[in-house]
């Protein structure tokens, strides 16, 4: 992605950047509401990093490579220590210099909530760049990126599907609607959000595994000072619309109903 | 009062803002609140003719030759500028790219709740709940904003409320605030918008289309696919993360940040039904879905809901289709 960048090794900004990788539960994972019916059952789910997030994270890493400078790539989580102990590892084995856990057992509460965590206890790292996910695949709202780089005096863009390092600034090509494309330039520091599909994200090495338990990783305690500014009722299966007819069973039995639907009902084939 | 703020795309309003519209005239109609639209940034002038007939108490116009080009600073700064202005109960936007963009800057600058991609709203008394999906579309949440916040932000998803319900009569009054902005309130700069080069099929044209997604593993198994679709005399097609692994070409990638299509089947396989995918192929005339997930969000828009697991299915129907 940087390879456009003339002269780039004699880059003389060292930079720090921080990427923020949340844990989410896998697509496989069966999604139940719990008793409280305002929460998952956690016990029966598998977390992983989420999708956009571990793009963030090899563009942070790219980044530093190409740099080859001593720049430095953190990090960062938020969640309970069970739910989030896989993603910081799995980071660290991918390449980050270290990690920073913020430990919150009960992160109930809303977007602006966990933003203002985040910059409470990033501020005095004054990182350069802080690049996100552009949105959770559990709760999905698409905004702490953004409300992080407003509450920390950065400038902002989402939806990143390229970057260009330059002399004290980023240019990100932001993806817009329907196959539009557009660039925007954001002098440091900078948060900005990263869409799926930027780069290809690597899988860690076995070096990098056995090398991630001597890098350091911080822990800090979470504590909210806010009350969350929305409520979040509860959880609910949403009711499907249209008449749907299921088709299941033997696998005999599911082809000639589908050779059926097709040649008799929708006629796509004689 | 509720704020509709208009959003310019390429000279029109943009179709998320008119939907926007018709949720704020709802939202009113419910709360016994009046209608302001707000029209600003890139051709707000314009914006403002556009919609003159739309239903509101007043029609505000807030331009800066600053916010002519697109930035999420300048237009965080305007909106948070206005909303201090005429203190909303609701500030009412489309959930399009750019509101991803500079929406919660708003909120952040402002310390205001911003509750995104709203798919529908019910009532409590006279408080509004707001519903969105959660855990990629598998369930959904109620949301209230908390009553100590004089203004709530709101994005609503594509095709919560329809243009249709768009209230018209023209606005009662219209009025131009000042706008202040000065260098150093805008850091970001723009470049204009362009599109790649269109290169590859048009899916748009396609009768029928066999689409799939990253239940089929790897990409060793698309030529699986790829046989079923040409049985099929099909197109194919693919949801955004088999494009992002490289496994299919982004032309073929169906949804928000891909094509829309309308065929007359669309066979869709190992495809969970995410609402960036959703909105890109919900007009079809007939949907298939296999998935193994009884639960998957695509059965709820398909006319022929298949569980079962692909790997098996999709050879053998392949195989009853070649006889
Ligand atoms: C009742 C309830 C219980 C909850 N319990 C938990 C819980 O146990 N664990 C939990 O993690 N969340 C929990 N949350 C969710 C938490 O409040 C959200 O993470 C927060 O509101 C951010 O919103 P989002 O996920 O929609 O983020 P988005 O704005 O969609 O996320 C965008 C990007 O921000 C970054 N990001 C966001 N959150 C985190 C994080 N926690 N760590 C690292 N990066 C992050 C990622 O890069 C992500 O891709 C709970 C919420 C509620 C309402
Ligand atoms: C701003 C934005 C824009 C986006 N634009 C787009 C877009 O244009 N197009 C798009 O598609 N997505 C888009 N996305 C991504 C979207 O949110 C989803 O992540 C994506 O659509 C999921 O793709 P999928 O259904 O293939 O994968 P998954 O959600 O991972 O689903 C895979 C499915 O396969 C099923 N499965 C697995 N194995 C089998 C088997 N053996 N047999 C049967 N079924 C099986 C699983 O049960 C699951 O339901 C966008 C996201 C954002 C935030």
């Amino acid at each position: 992605m940087l390879d456009r960048v003339v002269g780039f090794k004699n880059n003389t900004i060292i930079m720090k950047i921080a990427v923020l990788t949340k844990a989410i539960p896998s697509y496989e994972s069966s999604i139940r509401i719990d008793s409280s019916s305002k929460w998952i059952d956690e016990s029966v789910v598998n977390f992983v990093v989420n999708e956009s997030d571990s793009y963030a994270l090899e563009e942070a890493l790219q980044i530093k490579e190409k740099l080859d400078n001593g720049s430095e790539v953190v990090v960062v989580t938020m969640g309970s220590q069970d739910n989030t102990s896989k993603v910081l590892k799995d980071g660290l084995a991918k390449g980050a210099d270290r990690a920073i856990f913020i430990q919150n057992e009960d992160l109930n509460t809303d977007p602006l909530s966990i933003a203002k965590l985040f910059s409470q206890n990033l501020k005095d790292e004054n990182f350069d760049l802080i690049f996100s996910g552009l949105q959770s695949d559990d709760l999905g709202s698409g905004q702490t990126g953004v409300l992080i780089g407003e509450l920390l005096g950065m400038s902002t863009a989402t939806l990143g599907i390229e970057t260009d390092i330059q002399e004290s600034k980023i240019k990100v090509k932001r993806e817009l609607e329907s196959g539009w494309f557009q660039w925007v330039t954001l002098p440091f520091p900078a948060s900005v959000s990263i869409q799926s599909g930027i780069n290809e994200p690597r899988y860690p090495s076995l070096k990098g595994i056995m090398g991630a338990k001597r890098k350091e990783s911080k822990v800090v305690d979470g504590q909210l000072s806010d009350a969350p500014k929305q409520n979040f009722i509860n959880l609910f299966v949403p009711k499907t619309e249209k008449s749907t007819e299921k088709i299941e069973g033997d696998i005999d039995g599911i082809v000639a109903k589908l050779m059926d639907i097709l040649k008799n009902k929708l006629r796509v084939i004689s | 009062m509720i704020l509709v703020v208009l959003e310019n795309q390429r000279g029109n309003i943009h179709a998320f803002s008119k939907e926007a519209v018709a949720a704020g005239q709802s939202l009113a109609s419910q709360l016994g609140m009046d209608v302001s639209i707000l029209c600003m940034g890139e051709n707000a002038r314009s914006l403002k003719e556009q919609a003159k007939d739309y239903k509101a108490k007043n029609l505000i116009l807030a331009e800066h030759d600053m916010t002519n080009a697109y930035s999420a600073d300048g237009y965080s700064k305007v909106l948070s500028d206005v909303i201090k202005n005429v203190s909303p109960q609701y500030v009412v936007m489309g959930h399009s790219y750019m509101v991803r963009d500079f929406l919660p800057r708003v909120s952040a600058k402002l310390d205001l709740p911003f509750v995104s991609d709203i798919i529908s709203v019910t009532y409590d008394g006279d408080n509004p709940v707001f519903a969105r999906q959660v855990f990629n579309a598998k369930l959904a949440t109620n949301i209230q904003p908390d009553s100590s916040s004089n203004t709530t932000l709101l994005s609503f998803q594509s095709a919560a409320f329809s243009s249709d319900e768009i209230e018209l009569g023209g606005s009662d009054a219209a009025s131009v605030l000042e706008v202040s902005l000065n260098n150093e309130d805008i850091k970001s700069s723009s470049e204009p918008e362009f599109q790649e080069s269109a290169s590859g099929v048009d899916l748009t044209t396609a009768d029928v289309i066999v689409s799939v997604g990253r239940g089929i593993e790897s990409q060793d198994n698309i030529p699986m696919v790829e046989s079923l679709a040409k049985a099929m005399g099909a197109e194919i097609a693919s949801s955004r993360p088999v494009v992002d692994m490289g496994w299919l070409p982004s032309y073929r990638q169906v949804g928000s940040s891909g094509q829309s299509v309308s065929p007359n089947l669309y066979f869709s396989v190992g495809i969970s039904g995410a609402i960036q995918h959703v909105v890109g192929m919900k007009g079809s005339k007939n949907i298939i879905a296999i998935n193994k997930d009884e639960e998957a969000p695509i059965f709820e828009i398909a006319d022929y809901a298949v569980i079962g697991d692909l790997m098996e299915i999709v050879p053998k129907l392949t195989e009853e289709l070649q006889k």
